[in-house]
């Protein structure tokens, strides 16, 4: 309570001295709230690489604040209104369990201006953005139906909560369209960090079948299985080449840097609203790693191919028709997924087995 | 059926890696436990244990270093434990907790240079004509050297408890330290080092996590195996041979659950992950039932402060 008062004054003094110095240009404060470490190589890593592409490219005008290692609950709430209220005038939110939390000190601070990454509320004064990962699951599916020769892959979840749950259908539609035969097994490790399970989780697909892992969580532990075990592996989020340079066939990773700096400059001069971003490819928001030189270039070729009609707006990760595993056709011929469809999946294409955890 | 039974080599070999780490630490603690001391900082301990000895294999290029380093940085957590339990009569329950969230922060610390730099693996064991015999020959034959020292700690410690003249000594200080006192033992020395010894097996507990399971260091890489430990030391009742067999089943029971999602059968894994805290659950409330039983297991002095003056 002392640390909020505190918090309260200082912001109070803030405010005064901006009304003061209005003339002069004054540093924008923006602060950055991330749930894991920004040394875990992963997914608050690429935030953190947005800050500091804000810092390069906005120079003096800005100054940043981080907070990392925050968990998703009551405690959060504390480190945003602390921001909030130390004269932050515009803050993102990196995880989804920040969603409440966000809303709840919007409210209290209308003169600040929210960013809130992968939800799905909106406040006047709350924006949300997200990328749209599944295009990447796309490119990864169809270099998986060329590597691999027992086909089976294996897949290791995090949650199933529709963002995964989108990416594991892109994966096994784009894997079927290249190769019928092949099938996803899926494994749920209940944690976005645990790369002791994770390692278990590769393991234990490999010890059934599977020649080439994929996976959504954040540690690089199943691609270190798969080179010991002379396999392939995709990396998440960030480039992870180095924990397994033979297995690593590539990586979709995270891009905020071009986000971050336009939302910081539209708040400055005034054109900020809250409004939803969802960009892929075609938004710089997503790249793809370097390929691992072992992909056979016709396969390369075919990845390529792919990525720039997914830009052009060509093709679509979710192309109709998609039979659900009962065989029913869920999008039609001549339709892809809406939005809508993609946000709230929960149910698996043809060719996963097993079924979403409920 | 052949597919799953083929399943079943590798899932023995997979079990016996992920009951290594907790055999490791609830071995030390078991011996902690017994001289009448309660450490609640196993979870630390293998932090930072995991973070030396990952650093150390970084400098030199030795895992052996890095696990020896492992063990010595665990001591050295202890050793802060023991100074501020024993000698410093702080309570026991909130000096090991406080470790447990010092070695986190301290780890993390540590470690900051290290993240993301990858390290040569240790060779697993390969012995021709052994190591090929078909669904075991992996699981026996095949592991890496710490496996097997984890296990060998297993008579090692029981042989110690309960054939030594020391083992019965450390029993006794634990049982009454007062009486123990009495007699001329120095309780404080014997605690003492028994808290170093729990230390050192936290530390290769850890040290085995970064080094050797997952060759890596991230931050809070022990994922909990530590409180794992803990409540394995009180499943097992205090005796050294339940301890491996509640570590194997704790093992079992993880990877298990990752099998049976992988083949599509319909169990919510989260049940499969609940087991080995519900059998903990059950075998306290049984032996809890059992005044004598718990009489002749529980070290009576258990987390007791003691004053030699009193």
């Amino acid at each position: 309570m002392g640390k909020t008062l505190m918090g309260l004054a200082a912001g109070a003094a803030v405010l005064a001295l901006g009304a003061g110095a209005a003339v002069a240009q004054e540093k924008m404060k923006v602060g950055f709230v991330y749930v894991g470490p920004i040394s875990d190589h992963g997914y608050s890593y690429q935030h953190d690489q947005g800050r500091l592409a804000v810092e390069k490219e906005l120079g003096d005008k800005v100054t940043t604040t981080f907070v990392e290692n925050v968990p998703e609950g009551a405690d959060a709430e504390r480190v945003i209104e602390q921001l909030a209220s130390s004269g932050h005038k515009l803050i993102f939110t990196t995880s989804f369990g920040f969603m409440n939390p966000t809303l709840k000190v919007a409210q209290r601070h209308p003169d600040v201006k929210f960013e809130h990454a992968t939800g799905y509320k909106r406040a006047a004064n709350v924006a949300t953005y997200s990328a749209r990962f599944y295009e990447g699951r796309t490119i990864l599916g169809l270099i998986a139906g060329k590597m691999t020769k027992s086909n089976v892959i294996g897949y290791i979840g995090s949650f199933p909560i529709p963002e995964v749950v989108s990416g594991i259908n892109a994966f096994t539609l784009a894997l079927r369209e290249v190769n019928p035969k092949a099938e996803v097994r899926v494994v749920w490790v209940n944690s976005w960090y645990d790369p002791g399970k994770e390692a278990e989780a590769a393991k234990a697909l490999i010890d059934q079948g599977a020649d080439v892992i994929s996976l959504h969580t954040d540690s690089p532990a199943a691609i270190q299985v798969a080179q010991e075990r002379g396999l392939w592996a995709f990396g998440q989020s960030s480039d992870m080449t180095r924990f397994g340079p033979k297995a690593h066939l590539t990586a979709i990773v995270d891009d905020w840097n071009t986000y971050y700096v336009d939302r910081v400059k539209a708040a400055m001069d005034g054109t900020w609203k809250a409004v939803d971003t969802w960009g892929g490819f075609k938004d710089k928001m997503l790249f793809l790693a370097p390929y691992n030189p072992a992909i056979p270039q016709d396969v390369v070729a075919l990845a390529e191919k792919a990525r720039t009609d997914i830009m052009e707006g060509k093709r679509h990760s979710f192309q109709g028709p998609v039979k659900d595993q009962s065989g029913k056709v869920v999008i039609p011929e001549g339709k892809s997924a809406t939005d809508e469809q993609i946000l709230k999946m929960d149910w698996y294409v043809e060719g996963v087995q097993g079924k979403v955890p409920k | 059926m052949s597919a799953e039974l083929a399943l079943l080599g590798p899932i023995l070999a997979a079990m016996l890696a992920a009951a290594t780490p907790l055999l490791f630490a609830a071995l030390g603690e078991l011996v902690v436990e017994k001289s009448g001391v309660l450490n609640l900082g196993v979870e630390g301990m293998m932090l930072v244990g995991a973070v030396c000895g990952f650093a150390v294999t970084v400098k030199t290029g030795s895992s052996t270093a890095g696990f020896a380093m492992g063990a010595a940085a665990g001591a050295a957590m202890a050793g802060l434990f023991a100074v501020l339990t024993l000698l410093l009569l702080a309570n026991q329950v909130a000096t090991g907790l406080a470790l447990t969230l010092f070695g986190v922060g301290l780890s993390a610390l540590i470690g900051q240079g290290f993240v993301g730099i990858p390290i040569p693996d240790v060779p697993e064991l390969y012995i021709p004509g052994l190591t090929d015999i078909p669904v075991i020959g992996k699981a026996l034959f095949g592991q890496d050297a710490l496996v097997y020292l984890a296990l060998a700690m297993v008579p090692a410690v029981h042989w110690f408890m309960y054939g030594t003249r020391k083992g019965l000594v450390l029993r006794a200080v634990g049982e009454n330290h007062a009486a123990a006192h009495a007699l001329g033992y120095k309780v404080i020395r014997i605690r003492f080092l028994a808290v170093l010894f729990g230390g050192a097996m936290s530390g290769m507990a850890g040290a085995y996590l970064s080094l050797d399971y997952t060759p890596m260091w991230a931050e809070g890489i022990t994922a909990g195996r530590g409180w794992i430990a803990l409540a394995l030391v009180v499943f097992a009742t205090w005796k050294p041979a339940r301890v491996l067999l509640g570590a194997w089943l704790f093992g079992g029971v993880t990877i298990a659950q990752l099998h049976v999602q992988g083949l599509g059968i319909d169990i919510p894994s989260q049940v499969l992950s609940m087991l080995p805290y519900l059998a903990t659950v059950l075998v306290l409330v049984l032996i809890s039932r059992d005044i004598a039983r718990i009489r002749l297991n529980a070290p009576a002095s258990l987390g007791k402060v003691f004053h030699p003056d009193a």
